[in-house]
């Protein structure tokens, strides 16, 4: 890493390619993915870490980009949106959320996918969460109510909670 | 054309294998691109050369401006150009009062009101660079309270009283009485849209003094006519697109960045982004009126309803926006869908000091029904009557007339769908103290309660909406439908100017196009203003306006098709029938293929289209075909609620709606959950806390709105009984779900805890205090 005192250069694997940035250390990870790397796929819907719509994977976990500043992820990997499937072969997810409806305006689509995406990995690897009855277990199946609580950091103002919940459970094991 | 047609060999109707047609549930066109993130939003958009503009906004509440001295914010590096009022070279703006200037002149009337702009390299430089603009303010007394606004003694918001419009509805005996008499106060908090997606937009100039807009927005048209008012300019140096919109719920039918983004493109030459933060938005547009309402209602014995009166307070806020004609919905259908023969309602719109208010799905329908619902609880509890019967009792049917005296010529099954939301099963009892479930209970994870302190309520509540625009206002849309055949397949190009805003319209559009042409392959074309306006996409008007001015453009093709052919083929155009690819006789012999008929021309037709006139009401009675066609739905709510903390967890919403019928019947259940969940978030937590004209809480931590935890299992019903004057039978569908929502779940909690609860959103003080 070089550095000044305002912007440093460095490197993060985004979307499996190896990306070399050079930026003012305030920038958010957000900022970087939206204004730097034209990925407009991770959306702004408050840049306070309150609705979720700019969720991302942060080396398989998820996180609100806006919340996390660039140059921090110096040497991680970075999942967008964009990094998770093709158009001609759509991840699980976001085709169960094309089946089921899964959203209306989009906006907070990205990053409900992304969250979910991230759900399910934690679930199989056992991590429990406020909703876990047994919280020992090796691997969580996610039921509604562990869905729910999973998925309560991403805002829907359209109200298509009904149809998310029905796209990610069609995909959980 | 006197080719000798191909003879296409007799096979059942060639229209037979179209998938997607009206009555199924195509998926959406947009949806690959949103779940790949590649869909382009306003916010998403990038021109080269592109700079960024920001809004310096008032911090007063009404102030006078003594001076504006950009010189410093102009002489910041990175800064193009710094704009004040006298930088707007045309007039004011407004939807339907022209009283709002682009940037404030001389005086501020609202915290928030923008100022003066900033154009830069960089968003964050033009934000510091606003900061340095040196504003010198006078504050003046101002008048944030709307029953004080029209006290003769009120500041003035813009001296000419602070009346905006007094709607007067009188109907039978002057002087109503009735054996049972209630009344009540209400009062309703200011909601926001909250749609997920900030105001953004790219203005982009042209080398001839015009200029291009790509903006999220919910009418391109009225906006282009208002862009053009403060401009100074022609409609077609005017022109806009449609980007992508990230949800609207009325809160877009106002202008945001429109004119700002276009003066300071004009004014740099160069392409001009901007985009709020979430900040920004809440001042950014306007928010559902804030309202304050008295109503009493007297009956007989026997539950039949006598009389009516109510008085209806809006307070619009410092610019008129829509208030007219919210202040016409609340005062029209502000008594619910209830048959009443003996009415006095006078409903009002204030202009005050506070943000301006305007379009929120369900338009002046949602306050009133908080009133309407709560007092005929009041009365069936007096009368020892259940709430569901004293409704079914009173309600309109097809054949009534309403409180305006419009008779109600369709479908009014109001008594139905109570009766269905009141038998769907109800959900589980909730388990005893010792085997609690922390998640099904208020408070969740919380740990506040493992069930003691809580209690179960249910809450029914009905509504009624009017679809389309009201009043006499002439409503219509412009559809174009073209037909041709590319590379050997007949393709349609429908193009609208219709907002689509995540509600599925284009997807109905393809539906309609398909169903009437019999052409699998329909291609939406881009919104703009290069068609005839569609009209606003709001009060759940697009499927019904907008979808009869795609089937009458589908029409008009389909009829000059058949007259080329006629001509072609020397058949009376009435003895053919268009058949997807073919030319059918009416004895069902295939005369012509599409393509003999077509050759490499295109048919191309642009309808206008209305529905029947609706009339202005009498101004002193209230009296008149107001509105164009009516919605109806009903919604049973189950809470527990904790008593000790307050704490509410909406156990069940249930609903059944007529919506006449359903083009796509997936789309129309989205519709229903969505508009629910908004008016669930009325009830129970969703309010712009304004103190003295400020607004204290504009971010998504202290103003809440439902995630999915808070959204409860829904029982859906849809009927569909056509309306034999609208296209297809539809009836508007998106906003009754807001309306009759939030009342069910305000009679649950009020049922649960025996409160009165006479304000929304219901606050935890509310439910524990006294
Ligand atoms: S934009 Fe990051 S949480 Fe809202
Ligand atoms: S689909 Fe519009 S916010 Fe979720």
């Amino acid at each position: 890493m070089t550095s000044s005192s305002l912007s440093s250069s460095f490197t993060v694997t985004v979307n499996g390619e190896p990306q070399l940035l050079d930026l003012d250390n305030r920038t958010t990870l957000l900022d970087a993915l939206r204004e730097h790397l034209d990925l407009t796929g991770a959306k702004k819907g408050c840049d306070h870490g309150q609705c979720g719509a700019c969720t991302v994977l942060l080396d398989g976990r998820r996180v609100n980009s806006c919340l996390v500043l660039a140059v921090a992820t110096q040497g991680h990997s970075i999942t967008t949106i964009e990094g998770l499937g093709t158009a001609e072969r759509l991840h699980p997810i976001q085709q169960a959320f094309i089946d089921h409806d899964g959203l209306q305006c989009g906006y907070c689509t990205p990053g409900q996918i992304c969250s979910a995406v991230g759900a399910l990995d934690e679930a199989d690897r056992g991590w429990p969460s406020a909703a876990t009855a047994d919280v020992g277990a090796e691997k969580i199946t996610l039921d509604d109510s562990e869905i729910r609580e999973r998925m309560s950091g991403n805002l829907c103002r359209c109200g298509a909670y009904v149809n998310i919940l029905a796209a990610i459970n069609a995909v959980s094991p | 054309m006197t080719s000798t047609p191909t003879k296409v060999p007799a096979a059942p109707s060639d229209t037979a294998s179209l998938r997607g047609r009206i009555g199924d549930s195509p998926l959406r066109p947009d949806g690959t691109l949103k779940v790949q993130g590649e869909f382009a939003f306003g916010s998403d958009l990038w021109a080269d050369e592109m700079i960024w503009g920001v809004t310096l906004r008032s911090p007063h509440v009404h102030a006078r401006i003594v001076s504006i001295d950009v010189g410093p914010a102009l002489a910041t590096s990175g800064v193009y150009a710094v704009l004040t009022a006298e930088d707007v070279p045309g007039g004011n703006v407004g939807l339907e009062h022209a009283d709002q200037p682009v940037l404030a002149t001389g005086v501020v009337r609202y915290h928030g009101e923008p100022v003066a702009l900033v154009a830069a390299d960089h968003p964050e430089i033009a934000r510091q660079a606003a900061k340095k603009i040196r504003v010198v303010y006078e504050e003046l007394p101002a008048v944030t309270d709307g029953r004080r606004a029209l006290e003769p003694d009120a500041p003035q918001v813009h001296g000419s009283g602070n009346l905006l419009r007094h709607l007067k509805i009188r109907r039978g005996d002057p002087d109503p009485v009735a054996p049972l008499v209630v009344s009540l106060d209400f009062e309703v908090g200011m909601q926001d849209q909250a749609f997920l997606g900030p105001e953004s937009g790219l203005a982009v100039p042209d080398d001839a003094g015009g200029i291009d807009l790509y903006v999220a927005t919910q009418w391109l048209h009225a906006d282009q006519r208002q862009i053009c008012q403060a401009l100074g300019l022609p409609p077609e140096k005017v022109r806009l697109t449609l980007a992508g919109v990230g949800g609207a719920f009325g809160g877009r039918e106002d202008l945001s960045i429109h004119v700002h983004a276009c003066l300071l493109a004009l004014r740099t030459g160069k392409p001009i982004k901007m985009v709020y933060n979430r900040e920004e938005s809440f001042f950014g547009h306007v928010h559902r009126h804030p309202a304050s309402l008295r109503y009493e209602f007297g009956a007989g014995h026997d539950g039949l309803l006598h009389y009516a009166k109510a008085e209806l307070l809006f307070d619009g806020g410092a610019y008129a926006s829509s208030t007219a004609a919210v202040v016409g919905n609340g005062g029209t259908l502000g008594l619910g869908p209830y048959n009443i023969p003996n009415v006095q309602v006078d409903s009002y719109g204030v202009y005050t000091n506070n943000p301006p208010c305007g379009a929120m799905r369900g338009f002046g329908c949602v306050q009133a029904a908080f009133a309407h619902e709560a007092l005929m609880d009041e009365l069936a509890d007096r009368l020892a009557m259940s709430r569901v019967a004293i409704r079914q009792l009173n309600g309109m049917r097809e054949g009534d007339r309403n409180i305006t005296g419009q008779l109600i010529d369709s479908a009014a099954p109001v008594a139905e769908l109570l009766q269905l939301v009141q038998d769907m099963p109800l959900p589980a009892e909730r388990l005893s103290e010792d085997e609690f479930d922390l998640l099904s209970l208020p408070g969740g994870v919380s740990n506040t309660t493992h069930g003691e302190g809580v209690v179960r309520g249910i809450g029914y509540a009905v509504t009624y909406k009017n679809v389309g625009f009201s009043e006499g206002f002439d409503d219509y849309s412009t559809a174009r439908v073209r037909l041709e055949i590319t590379a050997d397949e007949p393709t349609v190009t429908v193009h609208t100017a219709a907002a689509e805003v995540g509600q599925g319209l284009i997807t109905v559009e393809q539906q309609i196009c398909r169903t009437e042409l019999g052409v699998q392959r329909v291609v939406v074309h881009p919104r703009d203003t290069q068609v005839g306006s569609a009209g606003s996409t709001s009060a759940s008007r697009q499927t019904y306006v907008t979808g009869g001015a795609v089937k009458a453009a589908c029409e008009a093709v389909r009829a000059k098709v058949l007259e080329r052919a006629s001509t072609m083929l020397d058949i009376e155009p009435s003895e053919l029938v268009l058949d997807g690819a073919r030319i059918v006789s009416i004895t069902g012999a295939v005369v012509a293929s599409l393509q003999d008929v077509l050759g490499t021309d295109a048919v191309d037709e642009t309808v206008k289209w209305s529905h029947r006139p609706t009339y202005p009401v009498d101004p002193e009675t209230g009296q008149g075909d107001a509105h164009v066609q009516y919605a109806f739905s009903a919604h049973r709510a189950v809470v527990d609620v904790d008593t000790e903390l307050g704490l509410v967890k909406v156990v069940a919403l249930d609903t059944a709606q007529d919506v006449g019928k359903a083009i796509n019947p997936d789309a129309v259940v989205g519709q229903i959950q969505g508009g629910s969940a908004q008016g669930m978030g009325l009830a129970l937590m969703e309010e712009i806390i304004v103190t003295g004209g400020r607004v204290l809480n504009p971010s998504f931590t202290d103003y809440l709105i439902p995630t999915i935890l808070d959204m409860p299992p829904m029982r859906i019903k849809v009927l569909e009984y056509a309306d034999p004057h609208a296209p297809y039978g539809v009836r508007g569908v998106g906003e009754p779900p807001t309306i009759s929502s939030g009342p069910a779940v305000a009679a649950a909690i009020r049922q649960a805890t025996g409160k009165a609860l006479r304000r929304v959103p219901i606050r935890p003080e509310h439910i524990t205090e006294g």
